[in-house]
């Protein structure tokens, strides 16, 4: 029998390994095999196959070249300057939002199981089914302009999606709809684990509402914000399926973000050298965004 | 332990080759014509190769549209697993047989006469290297005015010859209350209009130099500027609303009374049919204006890919029925295009179909058979977009001068070349 316990032991003590292995070889291969291979293929001339001769820098000369190109944009320049704009308002108006929502529901209010699903919902769409509905519901001819037209007043007018000066704030719009009331629900999670204790003893001292959140409550929400902040940070940067959705581009290619336009110049264009350096030039933002950020957080936490 | 391997190895290669064996009597195809009227028309190739005692196979794509569908035969083709033939645009097979994937079809070209009965503007794309490597399938035209018919009796129309009786056909359009032009704000469909309108304002030979050989001195000329200029009039046509449109909703535009006029290809014909109307009663269907005895095409390709020995067989099978005369006429009747051979009888077609025929023909012979530049097959597909891009920033504004677009359409196409 004693043998037999101990290749039991032996198993049970490799198990969470061999469990893990086939998703850790799959990320290795899938995830980071691939960005080397893409970085390898933007310093290639790959047009529509790819080729495996390095030919040097010319895909990111390019990309440079047409970073200045403002008048008329670029479509790299738009795609850059629109995910500026994406990016900042969504992660901005998600946050405020959804703690703002958190807070609102958190002080005890009767109901509270209904209307925490309710923000919720629109997480769990696709950003197709987000993006069509909101695709109806912004056009002029069939949504709320119509509507409103039909129900007297004449003279209201919203046509930003038909915009090409402001298509891409109904992305924010769109965007920040499906995604705030899950910000909101991590909030609340939040909100929930701080200890009353330090709420009542804030309060003896003579703290307002408004110091408890502002000095106490938020402060102690910073590792809410980090983890918020990622998931939105990594949902704004991979939106292509809202844009393609919601706006099919927009109007002369107003609405791309960088990732429409690295599908379309490596998949409909054939400049897959193009398409790779662009992908580089988006991981590499990622980069430097994400990792100064998570240092800071990862090395505050022993003390 | 050994034993039940080796069943189990003997099992498994069995399978193999069985599974083998149904491939050779078997025609794996990849393409995207799944909705019903596409789907249709392709019955009619599956039950020709039944006859024939060929099975058919879709190759399955996720998504539906020609972009997941390249993507799906890229992955299969650099995985070294063929299709017996996969649906095809322009360039593309091209590309594919550049790579030296392609089949060959030369003898069963000549045994059924393709070199003298395809238009030789298309054999520029299913013939590599004297090699045939593709059937076409039909021949789509763009420049097309699709009209409906009790607007233009309302308003007292008659058919536009040239662009200035466009232009006042769209005023007494405008004048009626009724949208004159409907159009479809993505980059494509303003590029296919654009297509036309280059024709139109700069004649075959204009076309035949800017837009299939990409010269220089033509895409700066002031012929160039005329025809922005005429594009930017024609969109002073379109509806507030025009943005993002899809092109079957501004067909809808039409066949309801909505709009007077679209500027699209053949396929729109198809809407048509499928709402019931019939040409020359409900619709009409004109050249456009000052583009008539020329024509701008695509064409749908069956690529045909370089499949083991065993498989040719049946690839030569389904090459031969696509090119069948019966096909050809059966296919295309339900498609809106006109046959890919010009000596297919018009019989069957309608009285738009049998135009279309007829201006191929003529197009044909007199050498003013040209590639849409829009529908890439003036120019591999990154020149094709970059050209689509200038059109459509020109159309929505970020462009705002006719000279700056032409500035930009040659710097765009340079990059891209």
């Amino acid at each position: 029998m004693r043998p037999r316990a101990s290749i039991r032991s032996h198993l049970q003590d490799a198990l969470p390994k061999i469990v893990l292995a086939p998703s850790f070889a799959i990320t290795i291969v899938f995830v980071y095999g691939f960005i080397l291979w893409t970085i390898y293929l933007s310093f290639t001339n790959s047009k529509t196959f790819p080729s495996y001769a390095i030919t040097g820098a010319r895909a990111y000369q390019r990309l440079w070249g047409w970073t200045f190109d403002t008048d008329p944009p670029s479509s790299w320049y738009t795609s850059i300057t629109n995910m500026g704009i994406f990016g900042f308002l969504y992660i901005l108006i998600c946050l405020a939002l959804g703690l703002f929502l958190a807070i609102l529901l958190d002080q005890k209010i009767r109901g509270e199981g209904m209307l925490r699903p309710i923000y919720l919902y629109p997480m769990a769409l696709s950003f197709i089914v987000t993006g069509v509905a909101w695709k109806w519901f912004l056009d002029p001819g069939l949504g709320l302009e119509q509507t409103l037209h039909q129900w007297g007043w004449s003279s209201f007018h919203f046509d930003w999606i038909k915009n090409k000066d402001f298509v891409i704030y109904t992305v924010v719009i769109a965007g920040v709809w499906q995604a705030s009331g899950f910000i909101m629900a991590m909030f609340l999670a939040g909100l929930r684990g701080i200890d009353g204790e330090i709420m009542k003893a804030a309060q003896i001292d003579g703290a307002t509402t408004f110091q408890l959140y502002r000095r106490i409550v938020i402060p102690l929400l910073r590792p809410i914000f980090l983890s918020a902040f990622i998931v939105l940070a990594h949902l704004a940067i991979k939106s292509y399926d809202l844009v393609v959705a919601l706006t099919s581009g927009g109007p002369g290619g107003s609405a791309w973000l960088p990732s429409n336009f690295m599908y379309e110049y490596t998949f409909k264009r054939n400049e897959m050298a193009v398409g790779s350096a662009s992908a580089v030039i988006m991981l590499m933002t990622i980069v430097a965004i994400i990792v100064p950020y998570l240092y800071s957080e990862l090395r505050e936490k022993p003390r | 332990m050994l034993r039940k391997l080796l069943i189990g190895t003997a099992l498994a290669t069995s399978f193999a080759f069985s599974a083998h064996a149904a491939d050779v009597k078997e025609v794996q195809m990849l393409h995207w014509w799944t909705s019903g009227g596409e789907a249709a028309a392709l019955n009619v190739l599956k039950q020709d190769l039944a006859k024939e005692g060929y099975a058919w196979k879709d190759v399955p794509v996720a998504g539906g549209g020609g972009d997941a569908a390249m993507t799906a035969l890229k992955a299969m083709v650099a995985a070294g697993n063929y299709p017996t033939a996969s649906q095809m645009l322009g360039y593309t097979v091209l590309d594919y047989a550049q790579a030296g994937v392609m089949g060959d079809l030369t003898e069963t070209a000549k045994k059924e006469g393709w070199d003298k009965s395809v238009p030789a503007a298309l054999q520029k794309f299913s013939v590599y290297d004297g090699k045939w490597v593709a059937a076409p399938v039909n021949v789509h035209s763009v420049n097309w005015l699709w009209i409906n018919k009790a607007v233009m009796d309302k308003i007292g129309g008659t058919e536009p010859k040239t662009f200035d009786e466009f232009v006042a056909l769209l005023d007494k359009a405008k004048a009626a209350g009724v949208i004159p032009l409907a159009l479809g704000g993505q980059n494509w469909q303003e590029a296919t209009m654009f297509d036309s309108v280059v024709l139109s304002t700069g004649g075959p030979e204009f076309y035949k130099k800017a837009m299939n050989d990409l010269d220089d001195a033509s895409l700066k000329s002031d012929t160039m500027k005329k025809s922005f200029d005429n594009l930017a009039k024609l969109v002073t046509y379109v509806d507030p609303n025009f943005s993002g449109r899809d092109w079957n909703l501004a067909t809808a535009m039409v066949i309801k009374g909505d709009a007077l006029v679209q500027v699209m290809g053949d396929w729109a014909k198809g809407e048509f049919h499928a709402a019931n109307k019939t040409p020359g009663t409900d619709f009409l269907c004109y050249r456009f204006p000052g583009t008539d005895g020329s024509v701008i095409y695509n064409s749908d390709m069956f690529g045909m890919f370089n499949v083991p020995e065993d498989r040719k067989a049946a690839q030569i099978a389904l090459a031969t029925a696509t090119l069948s005369k019966s096909f050809q006429s059966a296919f295309n009747v339900v498609k809106g295009s006109v046959p890919a051979r010009t000596d297919v009888p018009d019989t069957d077609f309608d009285a738009c179909g049998k135009k279309g025929i007829a201006d191929l023909k003529k197009a044909n012979e007199g050498g003013t058979l040209f590639g849409s530049l829009a529908q890439g097959y003036g120019a591999p597909p990154a020149v094709a977009n970059a050209y689509k891009d200038v059109v459509s920033k020109f159309v929505h504004g970020q462009i705002k001068t006719s000279d700056e677009a032409v500035t930009e359409l040659v710097k765009a196409i340079d990059d891209a070349k």
